[in-house]
């Protein structure tokens, strides 16, 4: 069955869409980063979605549940590269997505989930606990 | 069967000559007509509504027979429109043919009163008709004048302008309709991607009222900005807008509001992380010219 890839970076998690978005797909996405958010402990999602043109309110709404849910399990979203005509589109279908974080591109992503989280890489703690 | 299109064809130069001088008395225009120019309009027309008579219904003018004198007066009315008549300068060019067919009627039919009766009658409606759709077109070429207009200070009046490294700023001016809005907000998004900003101005100073309506699409712009990963902020409120926002009982939510542009500029220097400084002599203020970008909080 198709997935959406889930990478691990540190305490980070990175989720790239870059297929076309169907409800299945959200829904399997949805399991997959809960679970892997829970078993690696990650304090960070970031989602790319500057590849994703097309969105209907099922989408959005799983953007929003997924950045509620990983909130519950102690992790922040950003959600990245939202292209304009998508951003028109969800603000038309009154989802303004209020719970979640949004950056530009993946580089101000990370830097605002660093802001966010501070500990970018596991040594980090190390280096906190020497320092 | 209407005896109208014989007697136009019979009195034909007698009616144009006194057509031309009855207009020439009433609405004569040399400064925007030529006296040819003129003549050879009336000609032709005369000659498409005798054509017409001849071939069709006088009291309905939608069928064939009457689609060269239509598109005649449509384009001779366009003309006039763009030219600089008045519409009832037009109107009267149509109505004053009236007379001269009323005489000839009169001349032809004077033995008969019922007879003449009814093609005065036939006369009047045809004239009328012939004049509504002189004023229809007319109405028409200055309706898509106006559009183009609309359309023009639609293009014009949404720039935006880059302030300073992911500073952006969207002056409006005049007032928000959804259309316009459309437009803005497709401007300022495809901006943000282009230049890669983080934060964009919306300023009002230029907006004249600010009411609910104007007040949703504000926020569904800054919306939408938000959603991409930019911030944006509402200048240039003025004391009388501010009234009347808290009035109408609008909710501007967590948007950041400042009264001046110069305020709003000072704030996102802020949140990118610069500052303007003044030099120790006192002389030239400059702004701190930091290239690189620095991470935020740090």
């Amino acid at each position: 069955m198709e997935r959406i890839p889930i990478l691990r970076m540190g305490s980070f998690l990175l989720v790239t869409i870059q297929v076309d978005m169907h409800d299945r797909l959200a829904l399997q996405l949805q399991d997959d980063l809960t679970e892997r958010i829970a078993e690696w402990g990650s304090t960070g999602v970031l989602i790319d979605i500057s590849t994703l043109e097309i969105v209907d309110s099922f989408i959005g709404r799983m953007l929003a549940n997924i950045a509620a849910m990983a909130r519950v399990l102690d992790a922040e979203t950003v959600v990245v590269g939202m292209q304009p005509a998508v951003a028109i589109t969800l603000v038309e279908l009154g989802m303004s997505l209020s719970g979640v974080r949004t950056a530009l591109n993946v580089e101000s992503g990370m830097e605002l989930l660093y802001e966010l989280r501070g500990n970018f890489r596991p040594e980090s703690e190390d280096e906190i606990s020497q320092a | 069967m209407s005896k109208l299109p014989e007697i136009i064809r019979r009195h034909e130069d007698q009616i144009r000559s006194s057509w031309l001088k009855e207009v020439n008395n009433a609405v004569r225009r040399t400064d925007l007509m030529s006296d040819k120019e003129f003549q050879i309009q009336g000609r032709e027309l005369l000659a498409s509504i005798a054509e017409g008579a001849e071939s069709g219904d006088v009291s309905h003018l939608d069928g064939k027979a009457w689609n060269h004198a239509r598109e005649l007066l449509t384009s001779i009315s366009a003309t006039r429109a763009s030219q600089g008549f008045k519409p009832s300068e037009t109107a009267t060019f149509v109505l004053s043919l009236k007379q001269p067919l009323f005489q000839s009627v009169r001349k032809e039919l004077s033995g008969s009163p019922d007879a003449m009766f009814e093609e005065l009658w036939n006369t009047t409606l045809l004239i009328d008709k012939l004049a509504l759709i002189t004023t229809d077109a007319f109405l028409a070429t200055r309706e898509q004048l106006i559009i183009r207009q609309q359309q023009e200070m639609m293009e014009l009046s949404t720039p935006v302008v880059k302030l300073w490294e992911g500073i952006l700023a969207l002056p409006i001016i005049g007032t928000l309709d959804s259309a316009r809005t459309q437009v803005i907000m497709e401007n300022l998004l495809g901006a943000i991607v282009q230049t890669n900003s983080r934060v964009a101005i919306i300023d009002i100073t230029g907006v004249p009222t600010v009411d609910t309506l104007v007040a949703q699409h504000l926020l569904k712009t800054v919306t939408a900005a938000r959603l991409m990963g930019a911030e944006c902020i509402i200048s240039g409120v003025r004391p009388q807008i501010a009234q009347t926002i808290v009035h109408l009982g609008i909710d501007l939510g967590q948007i950041t509001t400042k009264a001046k542009l110069a305020d709003a500029f000072a704030l996102a220097l802020q949140k990118s992380g610069r500052s303007v400084i003044r030099n120790s002599n006192g002389t030239a203020p400059v702004a701190a010219p930091k290239k690189t970008e620095t991470p935020r909080g740090e």
